[in-house]
């Protein structure tokens, strides 16, 4: 892991902040989440979680989906700050 | 030629496929099984000019040809194999308005296997407030397809679907993309070793066994072209997703445009409150609370309609048909055993009722969503928590909605724990065991009978979360567990597809289950109402010789009992007898075991006919009182607090119930796992309850 980079992922997105899909861990992620539109380059935000942060309430690309935080620390972004 | 054509819808789940269905089908519809399995199969006619019939298969919801579910599995084995008879001339593709971006990936999937397609674009009626526009000709040209814009809420377009499918013969079946450039060399050699076939539909054979298993139905031997690794091919299926995707961006480009400024959304304030961290969860216990209240309270009026109709219809054959076997056998065995299966009815009704529409409206993705981190500890999962409250009401239509769980084993261990909840059957018996044995008094205001009632409630919740724990960990799963759930936008469901929902889940439940309660009702009947020897057989002479005071009607309840008691089932209750003894039963009891394994509620009709009670007055009190009477031949009573909360355990924990075993055989498509129920469930009372009262005795 490059240490000097910051690594995010969807785990650690707060509520109401986005980020750009940069990478996915692809041998543990399921198709079907590539298939729901979680494909790098696309924007994500948290809309809102559940107690424990888990599961995560998303809006990948115009699909709104959970998942569960396991997956969600699969799935590396680029942080977008807020304007 | 055949007159009919066959049409598929496919669609991504909560694109209204199935108010599309329901829309071009009407009540022309039928739902069944698809063979060897428990996915649920609907197909309807729809009528087209001309005299042409369209036969209409409402394929499960899924959102890629790579199946993850037995439901989507259907789908794709459906596809791939021209041999079937359902093998679609036309495809369907339903798409939501609001989603086309993902639901297009379907279809570019679909288009590939060059099977005939129209695209449906469903929801139009939301295009407005979305700010959403679309250049159907440019999407027709660039889709290789033609589309009808659909509103199912508004009724528009349906006419559009028919005309298409009519005209089937005219739509492209020129694919979107070519697939083969993912891996050009690997599909080369591919299509040397299968000249004949689809480089598409080969790559589809080869990846299923990735995604999901062994295929049963194909038509393809691919099992000797094996030369990339898993992890190679699941690679080459993100690429492909991923070209997929670049291919709908570019179309929706031009064909769509969308002004934000325009969207107005109710989903975000919606959503504030009802998934929230406090609120969402007050919000849905309060909605629980009124589901329960108005299951209780509504249904019980035509439950007692229902049942007293039955009660007289029985006595009506009784009276009005010639005294007979066959006069018995409808009247105690038939019509009681229907009569059993009807009372579940409205039950059964008013829940499905509140579920489609908790589901239609969007609102039980929420309840997921919220539900899913503490269901998780215990092997199951948020979507298990629908199944677990409707286990109140009754463990059938509860086990009947556990389908949506995708995760084969989430779904078994809740189907397996759901019994443990308590339903309504066992409520008749808890009520008479506790107002016999539970004294009266108060602690805390609330009345010790009361404090009863409600700890039972809570131990059969508890049992269902611990045997769920314990399951968990038993259970070996062969494919890995992920939770991913779409979050739908809000809506008013639609009165027809609410409607046909109830109609359908009730069918279901009166026409499967009740064939098997029909055949065991009358299998108690024919075990009660016959026995070997004199005893049996002479029981009103013997009767008559020992009792000489008595009036007619009581010698009448005397003589039902003698013969009971030497029926075939008197017989098994004094086998039986050693093994209940320890728990605190006598022989009678006995016998309303194994009769309330038909039913729990069973328990209380039939200690009312072995305590003689005549049918002229069973007033609840009267069999109370006589139960309260009942003494072994030393004097000791038979209902005691030990033995009172003995049984009240027992059928806490007891798997007393056919109907239930009929539908998890149905569901689970096998006998396993209603055994391992039966079993399972019966000894965990059995343990229980010998512990209690040999504890208290």
């Amino acid at each position: 892991m490059n240490l000097n980079k910051m690594e995010f992922t969807i785990a650690d997105l707060r509520k109401g902040e986005r980020g750009i899909i940069s990478d996915i861990s692809s041998r543990n992620i399921p198709l079907k989440l590539l298939e729901m539109g979680c494909l790098p380059g696309n924007e994500v935000e948290l809309l809102q979680v559940a107690p424990f942060a888990d599961p995560m309430y998303l809006n990948i690309n115009g699909s709104h989906l959970a998942i569960r935080k396991e997956t969600a620390a699969l799935i590396f972004i680029d942080k977008l700050s807020h304007e | 030629m055949s007159k009919q054509i066959n049409v598929a819808l496919i669609g991504n789940p909560n694109t209204g496929k199935t108010s599309v269905f329901n829309a071009l089908t009407g009540l022309n519809q039928k739902v069944g099984n698809y063979p060897g399995i428990t996915v649920e199969k609907k197909e309807g006619i729809c009528k087209l000019p001309r005299g042409v019939k369209a036969h209409i298969l409402d394929l499960p919801g899924t959102y890629s040809l790579n199946a993850s579910s037995l439901d989507e599995n259907v789908v794709i084995e459906l596809l791939l194999n021209k041999n079937d008879k359902d093998f679609p001339d036309v495809a369907i593709i339903v798409s939501d308005v609001e989603n086309l971006k993902r639901n297009l990936l379907l279809f570019t999937q679909i288009k590939d296997l060059k099977i005939p397609t129209i695209l449906v674009i469903n929801m139009a009626d939301r295009m407005n407030r979305k700010g959403i526009s679309l250049d159907i000709p440019y999407l027709e040209q660039h889709l290789n397809t033609k589309i009808a814009l659909v509103s199912t809420r508004k009724n528009s377009g349906i006419q559009d679907i028919k005309d298409l499918i009519s005209n089937y013969r005219e739509l492209s079946v020129q694919p979107c993309l070519d697939t083969s450039t993912i891996d050009s060399s690997y599909f080369e050699r591919l299509a040397k070793a299968f000249p004949n076939q689809e480089p598409y539909k080969l790559w589809l054979v080869i990846t299923q066994d990735v995604n999901f298993g062994k295929m049963t139905r194909q038509e393809l031997d691919v099992s000797k072209f094996q030369t990339k690794s898993e992890g190679e091919l699941k690679r080459l299926q993100q690429k492909e997703t991923i070209k997929r995707y670049q291919f709908i961006n570019k179309v929706l480009k031009e064909g769509q445009t969308i002004d934000a400024s325009k969207a107005t959304s109710l989903r975000a304030k919606f959503d504030r409150i009802l998934t929230h961290k406090v609120w969402g969860y007050v919000i849905f216990f309060i909605i629980l609370l009124t589901i329960f209240q108005a299951i209780y309270d509504w249904a019980s009026v035509p439950m007692d309609l229902i049942d007293s109709s039955f009660v007289s219809l029985a006595e009506w054959v009784k009276d009005t048909l010639p005294a007979g076997i066959f006069t018995n056998l409808l009247a105690e065995g038939i019509i009681a055993g229907i009569g059993g299966v009807a009372i579940f009815i409205p039950q059964i009704a008013f829940l499905f009722l509140f579920i489609s529409v908790l589901e239609e409206s969007g609102y039980m993705s929420r309840v997921v969503f919220l539900m899913d981190r503490i269901m998780r500890r215990f092997g199951l999962s948020g979507k298990s928590v629908v199944p677990l409250i409707s286990g109140t009401a009754c463990a059938i239509p509860a086990i009947m909605a556990t389908r949506n769980i995708e995760h084969w084993k989430e779904r078994l261990i809740t189907i397996l724990v759901t019994p443990f909840t308590t339903c309504s059957a066992r409520l008749p018996v808890y009520l008479i065991i506790i107002a016999l044995v539970i004294p009266e008094g108060r602690f805390l205001g609330l009345s010790y009978q009361a404090l009863t009632l409600m700890f039972l409630y809570l131990i059969g919740f508890g049992m269902a979360v611990f045997s769920a724990y314990i399951l968990d960990k038993i259970l070996k799963s062969n494919h890995k567990s992920f939770f991913v759930i779409e979050m739908p936008g809000y809506k008013i469901p639609l009165l027809k597809n609410v409607g046909i929902t109830v109609l359908e889940k009730t069918k279901s439940f009166v026409f499967e289950a009740g064939k098997i309660i029909l055949a065991i009702s009358i299998i108690l009947w024919v075990l009660a109402s016959y026995g070997p020897g004199d005893e049996f057989n002479n029981a009103e002479a013997i009767v008559n010789s020992q009792h000489t005071t008595l009036n007619n009607l009581e010698l009448e309840d005397k003589i039902a009992a003698h013969k009971l008691e030497h029926s075939y089932i008197g017989i098994i209750g004094k086998g039986i007898e050693p093994a209940i003894k320890p728990l605190g039963y006598d022989w009678k009891i006995g016998i309303a075991l194994v009769t309330s394994f038909a039913a729990r509620e069973v328990f209380v009709g039939t200690l009312a006919t072995i305590y003689s009670v005549g049918s002229a007055d069973e007033a609840d009190d009267t069999i109370k009182n006589k139960m309260a009477a009942e003494v072994y031949s030393n004097g000791a009573k038979v209902f005691t607090l030990a033995s009172g909360i003995s049984l009240l355990l027992f059928y806490a924990f007891a798997m007393q119930c056919m109907s239930t075993l009929a539908i998890v055989k149905r569901e689970t498509n096998s006998w396993k796992w209603p055994l391992t129920q039966l079993i399972g469930m019966s000894a965990i009372a059995y343990v229980v309850a010998l512990i209690a009262f040999q504890f208290m005795k």
